[in-house]
């Protein structure tokens, strides 16, 4: 009989000692319990167990990081759900999305959600970049954290592009004929210098991109591989790289005099180690770095469970919440479905494109291609050409120095970008000039190129007047984004049929 | 055993140490390059880019028709019939004929009625197209094969 009370025994605890099996720990309410519900956890143990007070802060990260990864979340369950109708060819793609659209129960919903989710991450993917640059956050030991960012940037642009071509309407059709284009753009070098039957970097990257000679069904099914498996995997792990890299350079960046700023730690917060802990670890043997002070603990630190946990609850919810309401009053655009003989006019690319269509406008090669990799180039360099110490963790240093130098940027950049502009709409460039000049002197002298040179000799005027790496870093990374603002603007809001210029739609001409 | 025979036997040791990494890598590139060789087509799976445009006759003179259904402009002129094509050498957009010849919608490029660019971004003029007969009389324009600007075909 013993063993049928033992077995009824079991029966009674069932759920119970199923859950204890799942999860070893006990409730979190205890300092050990709220580690171990972190660090015992797969999904949860890419957080510390304890976080610093400082980087629980609204006003210093603004969450944008982690509104970029709920995005991304958003964007990888409602493409998922997308995958189960859309059909990756020429003739049933526009089709099925019409069929998500109108026929299938809440598939215009999803969709919606996919298209905003994806702006919503390439705003937060910008803004967050900002806000580490001008914490000066990428500084020792961040160096290569802010490299995987920018990669993880490029992965972003490289989704949403990808993207755009799926539904197979006009606006997509052309906007990747343009894309493949740019890909094959180096040929107007090596036209220029006449190598192009040896040597022709861009026809192959247009013929890899869209393996054939035009925009068709062999490209339709390459954007689709690409944009559900190769830059999702690469995403991943490059986010993967992005957390984990963040755990292994202390946390998120704070002031030296961090501790002193927070004061002490309010009511709410669960208990802060204040003392020595009673024991140290045999592991500082092998980790690099200083050994703790002996009788000091890791001070104004707080669970990760439940602190940070429910901040990115929070975010994780605002995200979604701007996402819907935005899904749940405009609908994705769909115009008419891809005819290869007649472009679209304007053929306009995703917004955070039109700045580069508006420098590629001028040239193709240094528009699309030669400016855009300069940047980028530009930007991975930031963390390794400015070694200046100090600054990091306040906004613009906390100083009024950099604040004057910010804004002085700031002006310079708007001014050079509008001034250049107004320029090239009221008289033209070198070809209205002179018809018979070579191309390649606009490849290389045409708007962009200058202002691209007048952003980069600001910046090193700026080091040598301020004697100062930061301050140039923060002349030529304001005038990036100035001139990335203006463009996009001009590009989205002022260039109507056959790119004119027009101060509103209202004035473009009819046909 | 001498100072000089352990060098010699590290030595030994590090070649083949050597010769395992090296064949490693080798084995490692290859097939990275038989993967890489993947995406490249050798035969583009376009349909064809020859199509007939009419007999010579039907060539308008002084103007240009727009080939149904392909990227072709045709015209004839006192020295022969030519074809152009309306793709703009810019960015890829089909151009529209324009009273001074043709402008791309996309970016503004502005070409003259030879095809030769006058303005905007492009990098070169229209590409003028190859024009042969066909057996049953009528032209055939082949968008694959550019001949240089002025070839034109002798009615």
């Amino acid at each position: 009989m013993e063993a049928w009370k033992d077995y009824v025994a079991s029966v009674k605890t069932l759920p119970r000692s199923v859950w204890d099996s799942l999860v070893r720990h006990g409730a979190p309410v205890t300092d050990r319990s709220r580690m171990e519900a972190v660090f015992q956890n797969l999904f949860l143990h890419i957080h510390p167990t304890r976080v610093h007070r400082w980087s629980l802060r609204w006003s210093y990260s603004l969450g944008l990081g982690l509104i970029c990864a709920a995005s991304f979340l958003l964007l990888l369950v409602t493409g998922v759900l997308l995958m189960f109708y859309y059909k990756p060819s020429t003739v049933l793609a526009y089709q099925s999305i019409q069929d998500i659209h109108y026929v299938i129960p809440s598939g215009r919903f999803m969709r919606n959600i996919h298209r905003w989710g994806a702006h919503i991450m390439v705003v937060a993917v910008i803004l967050h970049m900002a806000r580490v640059f001008y914490t000066s956050s990428y500084k020792k030991p961040r160096e290569m954290n802010w490299v995987f960012g920018l990669v993880l940037l490029v992965l972003t642009l490289g989704l949403s592009f990808s993207g755009y071509l799926l539904p197979w309407d006009q606006l997509a059709y052309w906007a990747t004929t343009i894309g493949a284009n740019i890909a094959q753009s180096p040929r107007e070098l090596t036209d220029a210098l006449g190598i192009t039957p040896y040597f022709d970097p861009g026809g192959f990257q247009k013929t890899l991109l869209l393996g054939s000679r035009s925009v068709g069904e062999e490209a339709l099914i390459r954007f689709y591989v690409l944009h559900i498996m190769i830059l999702p995997l690469l995403m991943v792990v490059f986010m993967g790289l992005h957390f984990w890299r963040i755990r292994k350079d202390g946390g998120l960046s704070r002031p030296e005099d961090a501790d002193e700023r927070l004061g002490p730690p309010g009511d709410d917060a669960l208990p802060v180690f204040t003392q020595a802990p009673k024991k140290s670890y045999g592991l500082m043997a092998v980790v690099r770095g200083t050994s703790p002070t002996v009788g000091r603990g890791p001070e104004n630190t707080v669970p990760a469970w439940p602190h940070l946990m429910t901040a990115e609850a929070a975010v994780f919810m605002f995200t979604l919440a701007i996402t819907v309401a935005l899904s749940f009053f405009f609908d994705a655009p769909l115009k008419e479905m891809a005819n290869p003989l007649i472009p679209e006019n304007p053929a306009k690319a995703p917004w955070y494109f039109l700045g580069l269509q508006e420098i590629v406008s001028f040239s193709a090669f240094a528009g699309g291609v030669l400016l855009p990799m300069l940047a980028l180039i530009g930007l991975g360099l930031i963390p390794y050409l400015d070694r200046e110490p100090g600054g990091v963790g306040y906004w613009l240093g906390g100083r009024d120095r950099d604040r004057r130098i910010f804004l002085q940027s700031a002006a310079f950049g708007l001014g050079a970008v509008i001034g250049l502009e107004a320029f090239a709409v009221r008289f033209g460039w070198l070809r209205d000039w002179f018809p018979g000049i070579p191309q390649i002197a606009i490849t290389l002298f045409n708007p962009g190129t200058l202002l691209t040179f007048l952003y980069v000799a600001y910046s090193v005027w700026i080091i040598r007047r301020e004697n100062s790496t930061r301050l140039g870093g923060i002349a030529i990374f304001t005038c990036l984004l100035a001139g990335f603002i203006i463009l996009t603007l001009i590009g989205t809001y002022f260039r109507g049929p056959n790119w004119g210029f027009y101060w509103s739609p209202s004035h473009w001409p009819v046909h | 055993m001498s100072a000089d025979d352990r060098v010699k036997e590290v030595g030994r040791r590090d070649l083949l140490s050597l010769a395992a990494w090296g064949a490693f890598c080798a084995s490692l590139a290859t097939a990275m390059i038989g993967m890489l060789r993947l995406p490249k087509p050798s035969v583009l799976p376009d349909p064809s880019l020859k199509g007939k445009v009419g007999l010579p006759g039907a060539i308008p003179e002084e103007e240009y028709r727009k080939v149904p259904g392909r990227n072709v402009f045709v015209s004839r002129s006192e020295l022969g019939v030519f074809a152009i094509s309306s793709v703009c050498t810019h960015l890829g957009c089909v151009v529209a004929p324009a009273p001074a010849g043709f402008n791309c919608p996309c970016h503004g490029s502005r070409f003259d009625a030879m095809g030769r660019v006058v303005g905007g971004p492009a990098p070169r003029g229209l590409d003028w197209l190859k024009v042969t007969k066909a057996p049953d009389g009528e032209l055939v324009v082949d968008e694959g094969e550019t001949v240089p600007q002025g070839t034109y075909w002798k009615v």
